[in-house]
């Protein structure tokens, strides 16, 4: 990766089953910046999300990024097993602690729970704590405030400054009012 | 790889799920004697023929717990982004099913083979081939597993997928029994397994990418 950026997408075309949803589309994520996705339904954020994440192949054009982190719509934590433990599987992954992560989201007494048993904004959170916890430098969150509650939200937004101003990049596609100071707005469609 | 590997053994323990392919074995191996009648000679003569085929059919339950759980819920996403190839994690996969698959099916199969009459040279056979022929049967199930993932109601696709490939297996597993270690049997058995466990996790690998898509 090039030092001028976590994120560099240049002239991404992203076709989803036959349709092209964006085309010639750039983008360049600095560090200690936040670009912010809007747009309509099936507009293409999410699947922006997957090509910037290296889960989907953009039909055209290249797509350079550093380490990421990604908390989308999928939980990705085993159901039977309590919140510490399955988010532990992944600190040891990314060789951290996952304990950081789980106080900054709030869900801290929640460790010996086992995840089948949480909430929708509780699972959200679970899958942000992730995220926090993480140390690569870009994330990546897709709709991040949904089912979350206000408090949720401010423990988003103060982890996501605390990130930015480690340097870290935030690429967020999302339809709820998320204070993300001076972040570069990117409307789709 | 150690961690995916213990992650496996873990999903395979928590709600018996490794427990079904060796219920489903012995239950097999009870009913035989009922169909065929209490008669010994006869039994011991088609038993070990008829617990390979017991094998085999317990190989396919697992096979729609491998990869689907793991794709609906963005394990193999998260996996994937950690920089983790999907032929590693086909390859944690396949070592983890196998440690919950092989060993016990072994140890099933000695009560197995007490209602079958099998004599004890015959259960010898028996065991080896188990040995060999496990890893086989268990890399397919996780190919057909991969292959299978993102439909629904892949239980009768995997079945007739899985059971023509594995009549190598079933062939010279039955023939190490019948023949002995000296027709090549157990060596072609090897082979055969070999094969599918070299294949296994590149098909799987392949199979997982394109589902992503």
């Amino acid at each position: 990766m090039s030092g001028d950026g976590l994120l560099k997408l240049d002239t991404v075309t992203v076709r989803r089953g036959g349709r092209v949803l964006l085309e010639d589309f750039n983008l360049l994520l600095r560090p200690g910046h936040a670009t912010l996705l809007t747009g309509p339904n099936g507009v293409g954020k999410s699947s922006l999300m997957r090509v910037a994440a290296g889960l989907l192949a953009p039909a055209a054009g290249t797509v350079e990024r550093a380490d990421a982190a990604l908390a989308d719509e999928h939980l990705a934590l085993d159901e039977r097993q309590t919140l510490g433990r399955a988010l532990a599987f992944w600190a040891s992954f990314d060789d951290v602690s996952a304990t950081p992560g789980l106080e900054a989201m709030g869900i801290g007494h929640l460790a010996d729970v086992p995840v089948r048993m949480l909430s929708t904004g509780q699972r959200k959170r679970a899958a942000l704590a992730r995220v926090l916890a993480s140390n690569a430098p870009l994330w990546l969150l897709d709709e991040p405030a949904n089912g979350l509650d206000d408090e949720g939200c401010e423990r988003l937004e103060k982890g996501i400054a605390a990130h930015r101003i480690r340097g870290g990049g935030v690429l967020v596609a999302s339809h709820q009012q998320l204070a993300l100071p001076d972040a570069e707005t990117v409307a789709l469609g | 790889m150690t961690a995916l590997i213990l992650r496996e053994l873990r999903l395979a323990a928590s709600g018996g799920a490794a427990l079904l392919p060796l219920v489903f074995f012995l239950l097999v191996a009870t009913l035989f004697p009922f169909a065929v009648g209490p008669d010994g000679p006869l039994l011991a003569r088609t038993g070990g023929g008829a617990l390979w085929m017991a094998a085999l059919l317990a190989a396919l339950l697992p096979v729609d717990r491998l990869f689907a759980p793991d794709l609906g819920s963005g394990v193999l996403d998260q996996l994937a982004l950690r920089g983790l190839g999907e032929e590693t994690v086909a390859l944690a996969k396949l070592a983890g099913h196998w440690l919950s698959f092989g060993p016990p099916l072994m140890l099933a199969a000695l009560p197995a083979a007490a209602l079958m009459k099998l004599p004890g040279e015959v259960l010898l056979r028996l065991e080896l081939g188990l040995l060999v022929g496990t890893p086989g049967l268990a890399a397919l199930t996780l190919g057909v597993g991969a292959l299978t993932a993102g439909l629904r109601r892949s239980g009768a696709l995997a079945g007739l997928l899985l059971l023509p490939l594995a009549v190598p297996l079933l062939i010279f597993g039955a023939g190490l029994i019948e023949r002995g270690k000296d027709a090549g049997a157990l060596q072609l058995l090897g082979a055969a397994s070999l094969l599918l466990v070299a294949g296994a996790p590149f098909v799987a690998g392949a199979a997982l990418r394109a589902a992503r898509d």
